[in-house]
């Protein structure tokens, strides 16, 4: 069986493929044009002609896919027009709005809404802040060692219960001269943001870290009021605290609202796959995260600037109250569907 | 004799996943390996110690010709604070959906359900970076500063990071908790230009093969020829070709290209024609019906 390759004269052997390139591959060439356009640079780069082909020059594209996978065998034709349809499809379904509509959607309806939806997990953060708050007050005030228990070295700075009440009372009014204070004001605000971010995070663990991260919080706080109280300078902490911390502890019981989300989701997923519910709850408690984080940088500066230039209780108190009725009707106004 | 339980065989972990479009047709997205994804964070961990380097410098610089100390150490711990969880999360929102160093492996992160990407989920993925990587890493560093050689909390700590930087390896997609979260996945992006047609433009006449010549080979035998082909590699050519003509019995003409190439037209031709009869033969073991 010895059959040589025998050379006949010239007749073309047209496969499916090189009909199917001659006939289309212009259309794939500007797609493929279009797109590195969109790519490089953003559909705001193509006329208006090209933006109404670029639809239609897609779907061409994909029914080309369909067909080459059915009839031809060149592989580079099939792995060309895969990766030209995915290209396609991202640009077309996939890519997120603009930076400017996206931060507008934001604060007009996701922020509120992802604070509404954990509501519960509000309450049970707000509850444990303040059962930490109480149960550190009442520590504090019988046996004064436990603040040096509760309170990291850094962050008591000399007010701690050995201190005297001029001392105490000359922390609450500081003198805008002194100069640490704001960058150790933009320090806390880093600070408590990457901590929101944690409680977020630790969340996933069934939501017991971020559980104990807010109880430790309350502590904090209670252990903090402690000290003043017993110096009659309940009132004047009163005012010091609530100008920023009104906003500041919501921020924080908010995340660590988000963080319980998380966690109770994948614990209890109910009716839905725990999968489904993992990512339900992820994406609308990040949301309510990247609020915390803004919430943040508004008690950074109220901590910074207004802390500095009102130091009278009752303005104190009044822009306090005001920040916190203010993101009260924010988040919980109802709104038209 | 058979062992009553036999291992199956495990072909190659494959990366690609269904993906079907509104339109129904599947377009096989290839997802990001392990390796690639590993090799992409640590360029941006790269890129960002470098500008948060020239940051410090040119903070310090400033420093030096003035005297506003403070301002100049807020926007330090301010910049800081941004390169730390900004970094992943604006590039991602961007309409790249990447990184500079996702970019730079051909990654981009899309949405698992083929929706648009939303601020929520890139927010959802990349806190979650807090507890894979930079909790156990600044745990171990305190630590280490600490010198407290405190083996269980070493071995904790290890443990805690090893689960979380190995997730990905541990379920199919390549998910790492982040993605779990935010649903979403890492996908190659590939920029590729469409190969010339191997069979048209040829002038010369070709040559032609017996039904037995053409009857030995199927569907991956034509398309590793293709590889071949594309490939251009001589060593190759010449081995392929002399596979051949051995198996077919032809004579050698001194010209492996085009002989390789005519026979590949000839065998596309015919099991094209398969096709359109409904008749798709896999490859050379499977039953010649042409």
């Amino acid at each position: 069986m010895t059959a040589s390759s025998a050379i006949l004269e010239v007749q073309p052997i047209l496969v499916n493929a090189t009909r199917f390139r001659k006939a289309r591959e212009a259309d794939w060439e500007r797609l493929e044009y279009l797109v590195g356009r969109i790519e490089k640079r953003s559909v705001r780069a193509l006329s208006d002609e090209d933006l109404l082909a670029l639809p239609l020059l897609y779907r061409s594209a994909l029914s080309s896919l369909s067909v080459a996978r059915e009839t031809s065998l060149d592989r580079a034709l099939i792995s060309y027009l895969e990766q030209l349809c995915t290209r396609a499809y991202f640009q077309i379904y996939g890519v997120p709005t603009s930076a400017l509509r996206q931060i507008g959607r934001f604060f007009a309806k996701s922020w509120p809404e992802a604070v509404q939806a954990i509501w519960r997990e509000t309450l049970v953060a707000f509850l444990l802040t303040v059962a930490g708050a109480v149960v550190a007050y009442l520590l504090v005030r019988n046996d004064p060692t436990w603040f040096f228990g509760i309170m990291p070295e850094g962050l008591s700075a000399g007010r701690d219960p050995s201190a005297s009440a001029e001392t105490l009372r000359a922390t609450l009014y500081g003198a805008s001269k002194d100069d640490g204070l704001a960058v150790f004001a933009t320090y806390l605000f880093t600070h408590n943001a990457q901590i929101a971010i944690f409680a977020f995070a630790l969340g996933f663990a069934f939501a017991v870290p971020t559980v104990l991260l807010i109880l430790y919080n309350g502590l904090m706080l209670g252990a903090f009021v402690a000290v003043f109280v017993p110096k009659g300078l309940g009132w004047n902490l009163g005012g010091w605290l609530m100008i920023h911390g009104t906003t500041e502890i919501f921020a924080i019981i908010l995340a660590g609202a988000a963080g319980f989300r998380i966690g109770t989701a994948i614990a209890f997923p109910g009716r839905l796959s725990r999968g489904d519910s993992a990512i339900a709850a992820g994406r609308s408690a990040a949301t309510a995260m990247a609020g915390a984080v803004i919430m943040l940088i508004a008690a950074g500066l109220l901590e910074g600037i207004g802390r500095q230039t009102v130091t009278e209780d009752r303005a104190r108190y009044a822009i306090g109250l005001t920040m916190l009725l203010g993101w009260l009707v924010y988040f919980y106004m109802p709104r038209k569907a | 004799m058979r062992w009553p339980i036999r291992k199956k065989a495990r072909g190659p972990v494959s990366l690609r996943r269904n993906f079907v479009t509104p339109e129904g047709v599947d377009l096989q997205l290839e997802l990001g390996g392990a390796g690639t994804r590993a090799a992409a964070f640590m360029l941006d961990g790269l890129f960002i110690l470098v500008v948060l380097i020239v940051l410090t410098i040119a903070i310090v610089t400033l420093l030096v010709a003035s005297h506003q100390s403070d301002a100049l150490e807020i926007l330090w711990l301010i910049g800081f604070f941004i390169l730390r969880n900004g970094w992943f999360v604006l590039f991602e929102m961007g309409g790249r959906g990447a990184t500079p160093g996702k970019r730079v492996m051909g990654l981009r992160v899309v949405a698992r359900d083929g929706a648009r990407l939303t601020g929520g989920a890139v927010i959802a993925r990349n806190a979650m970076r807090e507890i894979e990587i930079f909790l156990p890493l600044s745990f171990l560093g305190s630590q280490a500063a600490d010198g407290t050689a405190d083996a269980f909390l070493t071995i904790f700590a290890l443990c805690w990071s090893g689960i979380f930087l190995l997730f990905p390896l541990f379920n199919r997609d390549r998910l790492r908790v982040g993605d779990l979260i935010a649903g979403t996945w890492v996908v190659r992006t590939v920029n590729g230009t469409l190969g010339h047609d191997l069979v048209a433009g040829k002038e010369s006449a070709r040559r032609t093969f017996s039904d037995a010549a053409l009857s030995l080979y199927g569907v991956y035998e034509l398309q590793t020829l293709e590889d071949v082909l594309r490939g251009g590699r001589n060593d190759a050519l010449a081995t392929v070709a002399w596979t051949i003509r051995n198996k077919a019995g032809i004579a050698d003409d001194g010209d492996d290209f085009g002989f390789l190439s005519d026979y590949y037209a000839a065998l596309c031709a015919r099991l094209e024609r398969g096709l359109l009869l409904g008749k798709r033969r896999e490859n050379k073991f499977a039953a010649s019906r042409g």
